[in-house]
């Protein structure tokens, strides 16, 4: 009958096409886990495609950086660790160096030396916060404005989020602690060498979250980098922390009335991990494509694609021109000098030690 | 319909306070727009009862006073609104002219029982505008997303160009970008290539369990029918994250047959329940003819069975398709990158970076499911008609 023909016909062919496609699988091949976005772009850009056609390696992007920590302790509980590079922000890879899930590394015999001669540990400088971590960009989390809600004087200050008077509206701030306390504190008056130690007390946490309560009913919290961008192209907000380089995104290649500050920006590290216990083949692999990715050079072709700054001291001179703007990508980094006159590093070691305390406080105090 | 009840017109003191209490009810919406909403009720209200006064006691006559009307609220959205204003006063205007002369008039009874109490009409229509109302809750944030979906801006938001209808603020960019985009396309062939044969596998399984689970003879039919089910009762989280360490321990987590296994475990209670209830209606006493004619048991089913329960199969097939094609938590842990789906691709891009392509390709996946539903509801009213359960 010509139905049941038809009917198997078709399934023998899609189970054929289904066959054809699972072939080749694990060939010649590598898995690399980043964030998504123009963040994963910039990083195909400057060293997948170039890498790729040196060697031949195909690489695979999985755009699950939010929740490598929680998969890879999955992976790792399943015996089946399918990353072969995972981008994760600094505290993150400080936890999974402590939770055993990341491979240590010898900066100096796995990454190329500076273009400048110096060693891998001078280039890198303090960004090697972590025996497991490869650093890759320097970015920064720091406040965007619209500038057609401000009036005649644009905030100048990181203190504008807290002047609801000068600067009435809803404002966007990271749904954590890290960053919106500090930023409390300086706003209350506590002088910046001073406030990890303030921070450090009961009292002080209680006066960061007073500060923070002044302006409670006009925040309305984020949890993904894509919300404060969205946000204040809405005008739903008048201004919003967020990442510098979206940030740039809006301003630049958006065209929006928004403007942007870089006072107080809290800095932070993003960078490479290697998960622990990788075969033979694919870690060497792994190290050839990571010898490659982060040299001077490519560090520095990253910058061309986002406004994320190199974490190598060496690769600063080299950042050049926007790859489809055009503009000159060295004033817009976060490190750039006039950028860079009031900047929070933030504090690792202290978090590590506070982070669930104040977390659990910041919670409590979010739904009271 | 036919009218059932003598109409006649009704008084003042009815006709205008039911339309005072809609132009209040929609003065609320101007009024918090334009920043009063004690105004908005207020104005609403005398603006409505002034014009059913007018209208039915000046003018009179039906189709002036309707245009007059339907012209008036324009304008007035116009000055208030611009070119969006002017819509909106249209559909106003016409929606009160209307009003006005249908309580006026008294057609509102025409078309219901004469035996009904007032209260009783008041609940008639009280009823359908409840219906409406949920079925406009129900389907605006869908439709919100299909023209956002053509915006020229990168983000989520009716700029003001398209408020304008100005044609610049429009852009098929997000369409170009998701028929040019890798990322994009990738996730389309994947889903392309999991789907079917998820699918494929669903109505196999589904169709044969759901035969032989209605035979009456077999042993603990429903605790099996229970347990074939159960994926669609139990957390898709919870099966998601069983099947992620169970597959990972036999080398199928990340495998494009992991993958196509998975779907094919959701879809096939689909394909069960549909199949099991076109089963109901079959006719046994057909297989045994067929059997008394010499057919084998194959040949009864591919030649006499199968062609009647094709439709339950079908539209069980289109159901396990859609759910395939639709899922991302399965698809996020059984999966890896190499298998990431459309669903998977619109999470991470919802997550990272609100672009309106994800507009695109909902508004494209929107279009395809409701293909599909009006494909089932086509086959389910034939087998209706063939097993002559409705007229024709």
């Amino acid at each position: 009958m010509n139905l049941t023909k038809t009917l198997m016909a078709s399934t023998a062919l899609t189970v054929a096409a289904g066959m054809a496609h699972s072939d080749g699988h694990m060939a010649n091949e590598m898995t690399i886990v980043s964030w998504g976005g123009a963040y994963s772009a910039s990083q195909q850009n400057a060293y997948h495609k170039p890498y790729s056609e040196m060697t031949g390696v195909k690489i695979i992007n999985d755009e699950s950086s939010a929740e490598a920590v929680s998969k890879l302790r999955a992976m790792n509980e399943a015996g089946n660790v399918t990353w072969d590079l995972v981008d994760v922000e600094a505290a993150d890879a400080i936890r999974l160096c402590d939770e055993g899930l990341a491979m240590e590394i010898d900066a100096d015999e796995v990454l190329a030396a500076g273009a400048d001669g110096s060693s891998a540990t001078d280039d890198f400088g303090d960004s090697l916060i972590s025996d497991c971590f490869i650093p890759q960009i320097v970015f920064s989390t720091t406040v965007g404005y619209r500038t057609d809600m401000v009036g005649d004087t644009p905030p100048t200050s990181i203190c504008a989020i807290f002047d609801t008077d000068a600067y009435p509206g809803k404002r966007a701030l990271n749904k954590r602690p890290i960053g919106n306390v500090e930023w409390a504190l300086l706003c209350d008056g506590v002088a910046k060498d001073e406030i990890y130690d303030v921070l450090a007390t009961p009292e002080g946490q209680e006066r960061a979250l007073a500060k923070l309560d002044t302006i409670k009913s006009d925040v309305i919290w984020w949890s993904a980098g894509a919300d404060t961008p969205q946000l204040l192209a809405d005008g739903e907000i008048v201004m919003g922390s967020t990442y510098n380089g979206r940030l740039f995104s809006v301003i630049a290649e958006q065209n929006q009335p928004v403007g942007m500050l870089w006072d107080a920006q809290m800095l932070d590290f993003d960078g490479w991990i290697i998960p622990k216990d990788l075969p033979e083949d694919r870690l060497a692999r792994v190290m050839d494509y990571v010898k490659f990715a982060t040299d001077t050079q490519r560090l520095a072709d990253q910058a061309a694609y986002i406004s994320y700054g190199p974490a190598r001291a060496s690769s600063a001179p080299l950042v050049g021109n926007h790859a489809t703007l055009g503009i000159p990508m060295a004033e817009h980094m976060p490190t750039d000098p006039a950028n860079a006159s009031n900047v929070f590093v933030t504090n690792y070691e202290f978090w590590a030690d506070y982070r669930d305390d104040i977390d659990a406080k910041f919670q409590a105090w979010l739904v009271k | 319909m036919v009218a059932l009840t003598p109409i006649s017109r009704t008084e003042p003191s009815f006709y205008v306070s039911v339309t005072a209490a809609f132009g209040a009810f929609f003065g609320i919406f101007i009024g918090t727009g334009q920043g009063s909403l004690i105004a908005g009720v207020l104005g609403g209200a005398i603006l409505m009862a002034v014009l059913a006064l007018v209208l039915t006691k000046v003018i009179k006559n039906e189709t002036v006073s309707r245009w007059a009307i339907t012209v008036l609220i324009a304008l007035g959205g116009l000055a208030l609104a611009g070119i969006p204003g002017l819509l909106i006063g249209i559909f106003f205007g016409w929606f009160f002219g209307f009003l006005i002369f249908w309580l006026y008039e008294g057609r509102y009874r025409a078309k219901i029982p004469p035996y009904l109490t007032p209260m009783q009409v008041l609940w008639h229509f009280a009823f359908r505008t409840i219906c409406g109302a949920i079925f406009v809750f129900l389907i605006t944030p869908i439709l919100v997303v299909m023209p956002l979906s053509f915006n020229a801006q990168d983000f989520f938001t009716f700029t003001p160009e398209m408020l304008r209808f100005d044609p610049a603020g429009y852009s098929l960019k997000h369409y170009e970008d998701f028929f040019t985009n890798d990322a994009w396309q990738d996730a389309m062939k994947n889903s392309l290539q999991i789907a079917p044969v998820a699918t494929l596998l669903s109505v196999a399984f589904g169709t044969l369990a759901a035969i032989g689970l209605s035979q009456p003879h077999v042993p603990f039919r429903r605790a099996i029918m229970a347990v074939l089910i159960s994926p669609m009762i139990v957390p898709l989280i919870i099966s998601a994250a069983g099947m992620y360490f169970f597959y990972s321990r036999v080398g199928l987590q990340g495998t494009y047959i992991g993958v196509v296994l998975a779907h094919a475990a959701l879809g096939i209670p689909f394909v069960i329940i549909t199949v099991t209830a076109t089963l109901v209606g079959f006719d046994n006493s057909l297989t045994r003819a067929a059997a008394n004619m010499g057919a084998n048991p194959v040949t009864t089913f591919f030649r006499v069975q199968m062609p009647l329960i094709l439709p339950g199969v079908i539209s069980g097939g289109l159901f396990a398709f859609i759910t395939s094609f639709d899922e991302v938590v399965v698809v996020l842990f059984v999966g890896s990158a190499g298998q990431k789906t459309l669903p998977w691709q619109m999470f991470i891009g919802l997550r990272e970076q609100i672009s309106p392509t994800i507009l695109a390709v909902a508004t494209i996946l929107v279009i395809i499911s409701i293909c599909l539903l009006t494909v089932v509801e086509l086959l389910r009213r034939r087998s209706e008609r063939l097993r002559g359960m409705s007229p024709a």
